[in-house]
């Protein structure tokens, strides 16, 4: 009952000036019609993952069509993403990590583009919502865990045992090592759901105060400020999960340390 | 307000986190799965083989053009060595043709310098000669008007003068 009159006085204070409703831009909504979100319902989460593909396919696949030797500027981009990624998989999981490269550069490229995409006014940010992160954070977990026993058999299990520990201690740090692995996930996801959505958020806050013309200047100025800061941590959040990734799949590959 | 719950939960949710809606999630999984497999099929199958391969043919050209470079370079460097050798022989041949005309000349001007002194030698002589001739021819002479002029002075004063005596007095008058 309580938060259904506060909700109505909200809604009384729109009329009035000012109103905050910093999480709204973070709901999903259908596209067509009104009626609940099912399985398969057309909402702005299928729009905005829709024009994530584009932005994506007119980079890679548009941008980098004409394999020239001096790259047009798109093709620039997309080959400085191309290396970029690709550089990281190789430093950070080695050369027997290359065969996941793109799978690395698929979650890579989804994150960045999406964040960015989001960035947009009256955008929606695919990439704030746990739902996602975690779907992405879990299959990573799944597949690095999966693929550290396959190819290690019972010895990917002594990536928890720290040889270099001494003895006495390494029983311990096993307890500690297998906590911090289950929470990987956990923390995987939500350090990128979390980032985006704290971000916008606090844009739309200091937006709301635009609306009373005294500190309309300093809300704006501030808003300036946190969307530089936001492009920087879209990008640097992408860098991150895939970097992540990469660890965790080195783990998997050489499991001892 | 019984009928109100509704609205309220309705209002709960949307003053909350829209994240935590569980109500979304299985839409949103569903969507970023789908969205995950195209992206993944459309890197994997098009995108990045042909970068890869833009990127390796770009790191081709550049070795191919360095190479071709230094090719190029040590032909220069050939080049160089070989009108360096090619002038260093025309300078040779040169000395040498200089030097073998300088003993030609030298060679024909010396017989010219011989031949010109043979000459010279001879025509000397033949003057020597010559004046050998004009000198005896004079002093004949000499002898002859100086006999006459004795024999006139003798026979002036008187006296008779045979010839052996005069020309004996004469010779040994032109002596001294």
């Amino acid at each position: 009952m309580k938060e259904g009159k506060t909700l109505a006085d909200t809604k009384d204070a729109a009329e009035t000036g000012l109103v905050f409703h910093p999480m709204d831009q973070f709901q999903v909504k259908p596209l067509f019609g009104d009626g609940p979100i099912g399985v398969f319902t057309v909402t702005n989460v299928t729009l905005w993952m829709a024009l994530t593909v584009l932005v994506i396919v007119l980079l890679m696949v548009v941008g980098a069509r004409g394999r020239n030797i001096v790259p047009t500027r798109m093709q620039s981009i997309a080959e400085l993403a191309y290396g970029f990624v690709y550089k990281m998989v190789e430093d950070v999981t080695g050369k027997d990590g290359l065969v996941y490269f793109p799978y690395i550069m698929t979650l890579f490229m989804f994150i960045v583009v999406a964040n960015f995409l989001g960035l947009l006014p009256m955008a929606f940010t695919t990439t704030s919502h746990i739902a996602v992160t975690a779907v992405m954070a879990m299959a990573v977990f799944l597949a690095v865990t999966i693929l550290g026993f396959v190819k290690n058999g019972l010895g990917f299990l002594s990536v928890f045992w720290i040889s270099s520990a001494p003895l006495v201690l390494r029983p311990i740090l096993a307890l500690i090592e297998v906590i911090s692995y289950f929470v990987r996930p956990v923390s995987h996801s939500i350090r990128l759901a979390g980032n985006m959505m704290a971000g916008h958020a606090v844009i739309k806050v200091f937006a709301a105060f635009a609306a009373v013309t005294l500190i309309a200047p300093a809300s704006i100025l501030a808003i300036t400020a946190m969307y530089a800061l936001e492009t920087l941590v879209s990008f640097i959040q992408a860098y991150v999960f895939a970097i992540l990734t990469c660890v965790y799949l080195r783990d998997a590959l050489h499991p001892h340390h | 307000m019984a009928t109100d719950t509704s609205g309220a939960a309705k209002a709960a949710e949307s003053a909350g986190m829209p994240q935590l809606d569980f109500s979304t999630f299985p839409n949103q999984m569903f969507w970023l799965v789908v969205t995950l497999v195209i992206i993944y099929f459309v890197l994997s199958r098009i995108a990045l083989p042909r970068i890869g391969g833009a990127l390796s043919d770009r790191a081709n050209a550049i070795t191919g053009d360095l190479a071709a470079a230094e090719a190029l370079k040590q032909k220069a460097q050939d080049a160089e060595a070989a009108y360096e050798k090619a002038l260093v022989d025309a300078r040779a041949e040169a000395q040498s043709i200089s030097a073998k005309m300088k003993a030609e000349i030298q060679e024909q001007l010396d017989a010219e310098l011989a031949k010109a002194d043979a000459e010279i030698s001879a025509k000397a002589v033949e003057a020597q000669a010559k004046v050998a001739e004009i000198r005896d021819n004079a002093t004949a002479s000499v002898k002859t008007v100086a006999k006459d002029v004795a024999k006139e002075l003798v026979a002036v004063m008187g006296g008779k003068a045979d010839a052996k005596s005069l020309t004996a007095a004469i010779n040994a008058r032109m002596k001294g």
